[in-house]
């Protein structure tokens, strides 16, 4: 446990750049943002006064029904956690990059012979970096997006009493902790997703003597061009649909969190919004237990099994691999 | 007296090239050895096999460990500097010490925080600010403040300038040798380490062609200065080599008897750095 925590106490140090003040950053520039398009608002409204359905916003708010207050209380629990979405946009990036170049960048500038020269095994070193994208940057990530939540509530609250609305009334409403207790849940969830991007990456990063880049992503894609391709000419037997969502993205791309969150669960349009569908769609992604259940589907299972298979092939190259 | 590294038919092939073709050799505890070839004769690629950087076929006993499967047991009581500057970047000074302390059962952190003492190297400052000097001595302060039974240099001193290159061997010889441990160091600064070696080992297209203490060196190799009526005499005798200074001519003679070189001139111990050349000779032709 001690080498564990010097290993990945490393990899902080190494990366403090991209695991904290990159997270931080993004919270700063969407809450920024949010303070700007408030401001903006309130100006106009002043100015113009604005009406929505001929009541101004004042009026608009006091003469709304237990319906639409529900309604107000989903939109203040989506304005929590909306600043996590930049924030996971940015998580993502930084985890892509980390893993290439988590086992090729020291190989490059040879500092690997100053590493190998400790008492640490390659199982160690390889699985330290794993857990430091799938666990040590999102959960700097997750505070930094409880953090926004909590500034978006207050926020949110401001603006309310500046209209003279009843903080304490539309709180009632809105579910401020269970959101937030929703973004640390969904920690484990997005590490299963991730697991097959962060192994792919990985193994590419211990694996290439030179460009991981290039090599992760053409190896994918080209293989997706070719199922396509074979389909096309009506040889194959798979789905290139099918290889192009469940293999190619999954692979590159599912070290961005909550992509498990297929279309079939979330869909925002204009006439859903303004219908029935949108609270419950929120509702169920909100909820913990469906999150959760969502380890369960094949693709989860399947993902993490390749991903951990793909892991231990990168600390088998990183045992004899020390050159570019 | 107990083999610290034992090896033998060590043979490793990258592709086309042998690396290493079958070497057999066996090093004491408490030893100096320097590992001495030319460019690409395999030096590294035998450090590497010592640990565990890299497969071979053959068998190698490193203090009764095989490299290949015990790496990481192996390098609690094995250091290496590997060529200079590898330390990475990003690491400052003492996030090194705090590192190596953390993984390190065997660093000791006073000991390690003396030695850079003796240096102007500052706790915050960063490998990146360092001059590849400053580099070599915060790597060697870490090493020398663990206690280790074998350590392992690779050209420790490349590219440094001489009073760097005398300080690093001077503190490895006051401050860490002693009986207990075995250091091997490839270099090709050769006149610099001649004298703190105890062992001598040439290496050249994959094969040890010299393994011999110094003390055997000198009296199986003898150098001697001859005028130049005596040069034919000498040539009879087969010299390994043969140089002419200021007129004279030296030769070298490779286990011949001693009273019969005496009689041709003046003798001495023939330097390492004469000694290889005279080996090595025709190696890149």
């Amino acid at each position: 446990m001690k080498t564990y925590y010097w290993l990945i106490k490393r990899e902080f140090w190494e990366h403090r750049g991209s695991f904290l003040w990159a997270p931080v950053i993004a919270t700063g520039i969407f809450l920024l943002l949010n303070v700007m398009g408030i401001i903006t608002f309130e100006v106009f409204a002043a100015r113009h006064g604005i009406n929505i359905n001929g009541l101004n916003l004042d009026q608009l708010v006091h003469s709304m029904n237990a319906h639409d207050l529900a309604k107000i209380g989903i939109g203040i629990d989506m304005a929590m956690m909306s600043s996590s979405s930049l924030i996971g946009i940015v998580l993502g990036i930084v985890v892509f990059f980390y893993c290439l170049g988590s086992l090729y960048d020291d190989r490059r500038d040879r500092s690997i012979l100053f590493w190998k020269s400790l008492p640490i095994s390659d199982r160690d070193t390889v699985i330290s970096k794993a857990l430091a994208a799938t666990v040590l940057a999102p959960v700097i990530a997750t505070i930094c997006g409880l953090i926004g939540a909590v500034i978006m509530l207050l926020l949110v609250m401001l603006v309310a009493a500046i209209h003279g609305v009843g903080l304490w009334s539309l709180l009632g409403y809105a579910h401020p902790l269970r959101s937030l207790f929703t973004l640390v849940a969904i920690i484990p969830v997005n590490l299963v997703w991730a697991l097959p991007a962060v192994g792919w990456l990985m193994l590419c990063s211990a694996w290439a003597r030179s460009k991981p880049f290039l090599w992760a992503v053409a190896i994918p894609v080209g293989a997706g061009i070719i199922v396509s391709w074979l389909k096309f000419l009506g040889i194959a037997g798979i789905s290139g649909a099918w290889f192009w969502r469940d293999v190619v993205t999954r692979v590159l791309l599912s070290v961005f969190p909550s992509g498990w969150i297929g279309n079939d669960s979330f869909i925002v349009s204009g006439d859903r919004m303004q219908g029935m569908h949108f609270p419950e769609h929120l509702q169920r992604l909100a909820s913990i237990g469906h999150a959760w259940g969502q380890l369960a589907r094949p693709e989860f299972i399947i993902g993490a099994v390749a991903g951990v298979a793909m892991i231990a092939a990168a600390i088998w190259f990183r045992r004899t691999r020390t050159e570019t | 007296m107990s083999a610290a590294i034992e090896a033998s038919g060590l043979t490793k092939r990258y592709r086309s090239t042998l690396a290493l073709d079958g070497v057999d050799f066996r090093i004491e505890a408490g030893r100096i050895i320097g590992l001495i070839g030319p460019n690409g004769a395999g030096k590294t690629t035998v450090l590497k096999t010592m640990l565990g950087l890299t497969d071979f076929a053959g068998t190698l006993n490193v203090l009764g460990r095989d490299p290949r499967r015990e790496r990481e047991d192996l390098m609690r009581e094995v250091c290496f500097i590997a060529d200079v500057a590898v330390l990475p970047r990003w690491i400052s000074v003492e996030k090194a010490v705090d590192f190596v302390e953390g993984i390190h059962p065997r660093f000791d952190r006073q000991r390690c925080e003396r030695f850079l003492a003796r240096t102007k190297l500052q706790p915050k400052q960063k490998v990146r600010q360092m001059s590849k000097g400053m580099i070599v001595q915060l790597h060697l302060a870490l090493v020398m403040a663990i206690d280790a039974r074998l350590l392992v240099l690779d050209e420790p001193t490349l590219g440094l300038d001489i009073l760097y290159r005398k300080q690093f061997y001077q503190s490895l010889l006051e401050d860490y040798f002693d009986e207990h441990k075995t250091i091997l160091v490839t270099t090709h600064q050769v006149e610099e380490i001649e004298h703190i070696l105890t062992d001598l080992m040439f290496i050249r297209d994959g094969r040890i062609v010299l393994n011999t203490d110094m003390d055997s060196m000198g009296e199986r190799f003898i150098e001697v200065m001859v005028n130049a009526d005596h040069a034919e005499t000498a040539r009879a005798l087969g010299p390994l080599d043969e140089r002419t200074v200021f007129g004279k001519h030296v030769f070298l003679f490779d286990g011949v008897e001693r009273e019969r070189i005496m009689a041709l001139g003046e003798t001495r111990r023939p330097s390492v750095s004469d000694l290889f050349v005279a080996t090595m000779k025709g190696t890149y032709a």
